[in-house]
């Protein structure tokens, strides 16, 4: 069996890149373009007024926390059916799952404010926000297992099954969830969802905030990745100098040995 | 292994169903649990219109929190002499172990789910039709093996170790979410609560049967991974 | 015959978490025979035998168990090595045959097989009705043992089995391991009671700092 796969450090000291600056300067213009467009250029709604500005930062944040989610679980098959099992996988996969968490807890807080200052409900149960709810608890889930104790392969195994597990069980309660709504046909309030009618500026603000916070996620997913693997990394030199600590056990106890 | 996978889990089923009859703690602990919940609810409710409308509903929260403890005492009599590490150890399929267990949840929760019903026509003044008693019997089926996949995979999740046994409601409750939508609607529909005509409850049927067939085989492909420690 | 030795270890480290319980360990036990392993706590006694019963898995080294390699596919060992730590895997609240038969068609043993289990292991007659909770712990010990029995294990891996028990106790165990070593069965004994254990074992190995320091 394999020993543990000692990452190779990225860097001496930080985790940081030529390439992942380039990428976070990209992502920093991106960004403020989003800012520019969703606040100031784009127009107000006719209805909403400018309350609809929220959509900018709570489409994409949707849709990201779904894609971390797919990281995930893609990661965990990549570790669990992989041949090598190279834990590269595994420290993706984990670092997706919190960075998700934080994108759902914006989509949800986003469309509580969003509706708060629209209608006045601060909560809808609607089939995505329910949804998202769902998915928020369940990756919190995964991160405590993540965190239980064991030796770091059997972190990574156990951590990739109940990543899997939920790639069986998400689609699942999303389903029955639609369904469930579907029942009472009442006009959601909160419709995020993209209809014909809405403004070719706002579709294409609405496209940058996507663009935006997807390269927003990248970042952050090599950044979180890359800090895990030096975690592993000042584990395992841990590793050699406990192995000799321990060896000298055998010296410093009584040379004749046996007996308590 | 000489014995075949289903004679092994028929084996562990059988013995967690004996070790629930001398120890009777299903009978004397959860069930009067269960009970207590449904009468809390009205508390909670009134007892207007509001707790039959609900009847449904209630019945399968009060499934949903005794599943809970049922799963904590299934894998508590495991833990508590380390009777499951020895069978990991020992080389059972873990396979097998996954469907023995399973299956002895499920038939006690099906005792169960039996009891609550009962009780929701006395408490809650719910009233089977004579059509929807297929549509009762095949939810209460469905959702039973659903819950019972469920509770034995994060239950053996929850086992593996000290300070774990509180993982069990977070990881258990959010993935239970369908079992409960299904559930209800299709009580709901067996029963004719708003209106509801049977042949709604169907679709919700097919839904919780597709759960517990995806949950139950993933889970038992997971569960060797899940308890080890 | 690549068998003929029920544990061969040479250089094994074995990590708890990252930390090397086992550091460089060498190790040579033949069938049949039965081990005494000695060695302070920390040492990495219980590590050790958890790695024969194919739980811990060997980072470094190589290892072969009854003829298994360690450092490969260690399911296949499980079945033939019985491990028998500080709780007996037993179930409270079912009698002392209810256990072993639950054992015996978990394995496909004979009803003769695990009445000679309950005898050897001085539970049969009144005994064997009686709830397993409300056994002594001598008892219970010898009941873990009978399942071992039960299973055929070739290779006993038992971590201080006299904690706990009384001196009459004590004997009892040692009578059903003298029996199950006359038939065959390797034996791995950790153990702090040394005096008694001595009179058991055929030799004796002290562990300290996860390595073997002294082979008698």
């Amino acid at each position: 069996m394999t020993p543990t796969t000692s990452p190779q450090p990225t860097a001496r000291r930080a985790t940081g890149t030529r390439a992942t600056r380039v990428l976070g300067i990209v992502t920093l213009v991106m960004l403020g373009w989003l800012l520019l467009f969703g606040l100031v250029l784009s127009p107000a709604d006719i209805d909403q007024g400018d309350a609809v500005r929220i959509m900018y930062v709570h489409v994409p944040t949707v849709w990201l926390a779904y894609l971390a989610f797919i990281v995930t679980a893609v990661c965990s098959g990549l570790y669990l059916f992989g041949k090598r099992h190279s834990l590269g996988f595994d420290r993706v996969a984990g670092a997706s799952a919190e960075i998700g968490v934080v994108f759902m807890a914006l989509t949800l807080i986003s469309g509580s404010l969003w509706g708060r200052i629209t209608w006045g409900v601060y909560w809808q149960w609607d089939a995505r926000l329910t949804t998202t709810a769902l998915l928020f608890v369940t990756y919190i889930g995964y991160l405590a297992v993540r965190g239980l104790d064991g030796t770091r392969e059997r972190r990574a195994r156990r951590s990739a099954v109940i990543g899997l597990l939920a790639v069986v069980e998400i689609p699942l309660v999303h389903w029955s969830v639609r369904l469930w709504r579907s029942l009472h046909q009442e006009a959601t309030i909160l419709d995020t969802d993209l209809d014909v009618d809405i403004d070719g500026l706002m579709l294409f603000t609405l496209f940058s905030g996507v663009i935006a916070f997807t390269l927003l996620f990248v970042w952050l997913l090599l950044h979180r990745t890359r800090t895990i693997a030096l975690d592993d990394l000042l584990a395992s030199r841990g590793l050699d100098r406990a192995i000799a600590e321990r060896r000298a056990e055998v010296s410093s106890s009584s040379p004749s040995g046996g007996g308590s | 292994m000489t014995v075949g996978r289903l004679r092994t889990a028929r084996r562990i089923a059988a013995k967690d169903l004996l070790v629930e009859r001398r120890s009777r703690v299903l009978v004397n602990q959860v069930l009067p649990f269960s009970g207590l919940v449904m009468v809390v609810f009205a508390f909670a409710l009134g007892t207007g219109g509001v707790l039959e409308r609900s009847a449904p509903g209630l019945i399968w929260l009060a499934v949903l929190f005794s599943t809970l403890i049922t799963v904590q005492r299934s894998f508590a009599i495991e833990t508590a002499d380390g009777a499951l590490e020895s069978l990991r150890v020992a080389g059972v399929d873990p396979v097998a172990l996954f469907i023995g267990k399973a299956a002895a949840l499920a038939c006690e929760l099906i005792a169960l789910i039996t009891v609550l019903l009962g009780l929701a026509v006395v408490l809650y003044g719910a009233e089977p039709r004579a059509e929807g008693i297929v549509l009762l019997v095949t939810t209460a089926i469905s959702a039973t093996c659903a819950l019972a996949a469920l509770g034995t995979i994060y239950g053996g999740l929850a086992a593996g170790g000290p300070g774990r046994e509180t993982l069990l409601p977070l990881l258990i409750l959010p993935v239970a979410a369908p079992v409960l939508i299904g559930a209800t609607r299709g009580v709901e529909a067996a029963l004719g609560t708003d209106r509801t005509a049977v042949s709604e409850g169907w679709p919700w049927v097919g839904l919780l049967t597709v759960f517990a067939v995806a949950v139950g085989v993933s889970g038992a492909l997971a569960f060797g991974t899940l308890i080890e420690d | 015959m690549s068998g003929a030795a029920a544990v061969e270890m040479s250089g094994v480290i074995a990590l708890l978490g990252g930390f090397p319980a086992l550091s460089g360990l060498d190790l040579t036990v033949a069938r049949g025979e039965v081990v005494l392993v000695a060695g302070p706590n920390g040492a990495g006694k219980t590590t050790l035998l958890n790695v024969c019963a194919g739980l811990v898995p060997v980072a470094r080294g190589s290892a072969r168990v009854l003829g298994v390699d360690l450092t490969g596919d260690r399911a296949a060992l499980r079945q033939r090595v019985g491990l028998l730590g500080h709780r007996n895997g037993l179930y409270g609240d079912l009698t002392v045959s209810e256990n072993l038969s639950f054992w015996s068609e978990l394995v496909g043993a004979t009803t003769e097989e695990t009445d000679r289990a309950v005898e050897a292991a001085g539970l049969a007659g009144r005994l064997a009705d009686v709830r397993v909770a409300a056994l002594s712990a001598g008892q219970r010990r010898r009941t873990a043992l009978a399942v071992l029995l039960v299973r055929r294990a070739e290779l006993w891996l038992l971590d201080e089995p006299h904690a706990g028990l009384d001196p009459d106790g004590r004997t009892e165990l040692d009578a059903l391991i003298r029996l199950a070593a006359a038939s065959g069965v390797t034996v791995m004994l950790a153990s702090h009671d040394l005096n008694r254990s001595r009179d058991l074992a055929d030799r004796e190995v002290t562990v300290v700092g996860g390595v073997v320091v002294e082979a008698a």
